[in-house]
């Protein structure tokens, strides 16, 4: 069994370790203890800054900071950075093109207990239509911290989105190779393509394993990077395999699996069907049976595979 | 202020006046009210106060100026031109397809804008950000930042004003253009904000209160904000929307409309009149 950590950890450690090395300040909207920026407060008291419980001034005063030459990283839920601050986002951050990096914790529906008000499914669309917004989404604690440190190194607003729940470790820290764009081909396959994201990366892997007991060899590729998107790699697995399945841990509508579908009708036009949560809110529950109703389970993607494959004929 | 120096911003602000009135009459659109209520304002900060650099826009230890009423940019795009980080000609291309002069500040594309801004709350935060910065930096620099009266109906405005005392920004000076006109009408019938004054006291802020067209109360205000420490300062500047233009005057109707040739002709008249007076 691999370890279980979840992404927000790894921001919070990232965030840390890399305020030794790099310039960054953090401004946190009373949630320094949940968005896990408490440690970089504790190594780095004197360029932490709490601006209480309004986001929208965060998100400006951050835009500011960087008008002012400094790499201010910005936190708080998804849904109060990506949704209650969306138009200072847009307007303050990207608009000037200003050098903010939003770290936003607790999106998806695995926050769990807290239910549908603090379960962001919209953020990825939100930040994905902003001009000039680089968006990841990583899928364990190695990504995440690497995602943090290439955040810091662009030039450029980001916008990063991190969970709350304990996920396995899936990749190796020691061999782990990472840049903004490049989607990676973690296990090959041709009759099918499942293009995953964040922790459906996980579900896609065993989906992997369930086709193949089935005869169906699945190709697996993690995109952490929501946009810029990785239109050569979809493309080429699309003209490989004839068919892909998204997943994510956000709505079908607008996000990770609309952007691959939007790449692939101009490029390749094949059977792209998407798992996520549909077009619903979140509500109150543990983790498990959440990811179960739904539908963001390896099942899923194994049944939405077969449908794929079965329409390539 | 001594007699030579009052005469020559009050010249100087007419003649940013006349920039604005060339501006909104060649876009055939923009915010003449509210740009001219605001135009001694940033004619003295730009003329007197602030330690800019129009030929380095970008220098790091530049005051900062953010026009958090962003609408009013052709008071601010006029004052640039007059002080030369542009040239004077291009202010009649506002808001055409090929300008770089954008309908609202855009930090990107016009030298010397220090913040894009336009949408209403937002200028204020940005101030308070590149405040901060300049205190981690240990830079010398100070923030200015102009807020409109109507734009403290923003609930932002007020979490920037708690950001702005909590962490003690002695470094940033706001202003509030008090013209009392707003596009539905009076402020205070549309949403009553006031009292202004008790409001950013009672939130920790050094509260002065003058005629915003009275070089002598500008500078005073200013200097007065130089010499507060710990908390930040809000200079409340009465004012006339549309000031200097006589059929502009306390008119809300004036906030986002275009003067015709005619309206155009006489606004040109009275002002350059008033500076034959000076």
């Amino acid at each position: 069994m691999a370890e279980k950590i979840a992404t927000r950890e790894a921001y919070g450690s990232a965030l840390a370790e890399f305020g030794h090395k790099y310039n960054i300040i953090v401004f946190d909207a009373d949630l320094a203890e949940a968005t896990k920026t408490i440690k970089f407060k504790k190594e780095h008291p004197d360029k932490f800054f709490d601006c209480g419980i309004a986001e929208s001034n965060m998100l400006g005063v951050a835009a500011g900071a960087a008008a002012a030459g400094m790499i201010p990283f910005v936190s708080s839920f998804a849904m109060f950075a990506a949704g209650r601050a969306f138009e200072q986002i847009r307007n303050s951050v990207a608009y000037p093109q200003l050098n903010v990096k939003i770290g936003a914790t607790h999106a998806g529906i695995t926050v769990g207990e807290d239910g549908a008000t603090h379960q962001c499914l919209e953020d990825l669309a939100l930040m994905r239509t902003i001009p000039g917004m680089v968006v990841m989404n990583p899928a364990d604690a190695v990504e995440a911290r690497a995602a943090v440190e290439a955040a810091i190194l662009h030039k450029g607003p980001v916008y990063m989105r991190f969970g709350r729940a304990a996920v396995p470790v899936l990749f190796d820290a020691n061999n782990f190779k990472f840049e903004i764009g490049r989607g990676v081909v973690l296990a090959e396959g041709s009759d099918v393509t499942i293009a995953a994201t964040g922790v459906m990366v996980e579900q896609a892997l065993i989906a992997r394993d369930l086709l193949a007991n089935e005869g169906i060899s699945a190709r697996v590729i993690n995109c952490c990077t929501i946009k810029p998107i990785d239109r050569e790699l979809l493309t080429a697995a699309a003209q490989e395999t004839g068919c892909v399945v998204t997943a994510e841990e956000h709505s079908v509508i607008g996000g990770f699996g609309s952007a691959v579908a939007e790449v692939l009708c101009e490029t390749c036009p094949v059977p792209v069907l998407r798992v996520g949560t549909e077009d619903v809110f979140g509500r109150s529950g543990k983790v498990p049976p959440l990811m179960e109703l739904y539908g963001l389970t390896a099942q899923n993607i194994v049944d939405k595979a077969k449908r794929a494959v079965a329409m390539k004929k | 202020m001594d007699s030579v120096a009052r005469r020559e911003l009050q010249k100087t602000a007419a003649n940013v006046r006349l920039g604005i009135l060339e501006e909104v009459f060649n876009a055939s659109s923009g915010h003449p009210g509210g740009s001219l209520s605001i135009a001694d304002i940033i004619t003295y900060l730009y003329f007197a106060e602030m330690n800019v650099r129009p030929d380095e826009p970008d220098w790091d230890d530049r005051d900062r100026f953010v026009l958090s009423k962003g609408h009013t940019c052709p008071a601010l795009y006029a004052a640039l031109a007059e002080k030369g980080f542009f040239p004077k000609e291009d202010l009649k291309t506002f808001r055409h397809i090929d300008s770089y002069l954008q309908g609202h500040p855009d930090k990107k594309h016009i030298p010397g804008i220090d913040m894009s801004s336009g949408s209403l709350g937002q200028g204020i935060s940005a101030a308070c950000g590149m405040a901060l910065a300049g205190k981690l930096q240990n830079k010398s620099y100070r923030v200015y930042t102009a807020l409109g009266d109507g734009e403290s109906q923003e609930g932002q405005v007020w979490e920037a004003a708690m950001f702005a005392a909590h962490y003690k920004l002695d470094n940033l000076c706001a202003v509030l253009d008090f013209n009392g006109l707003q596009i539905d009408g009076a402020v205070t019938e549309v949403m009553n904000p006031t009292p202004l004054d008790d409001k950013f006291r009672a939130f920790g802020w050094h509260v002065i209160v003058i005629d915003g067209h009275d070089f002598d109360q500008i500078e005073a205000a200013y200097n007065e904000a130089k010499t507060v420490k710990g908390q930040p300062t809000l200079i409340l500047a009465k004012t006339v929307k549309g000031k200097g233009v006589s059929y502009m005057e306390n008119k809300a109707g004036w906030h986002g409309k275009a003067p015709n040739a005619d309206e155009y002709a006489q606004g040109v008249a009275e002002l350059n009149a008033y500076i034959e007076t000076l």
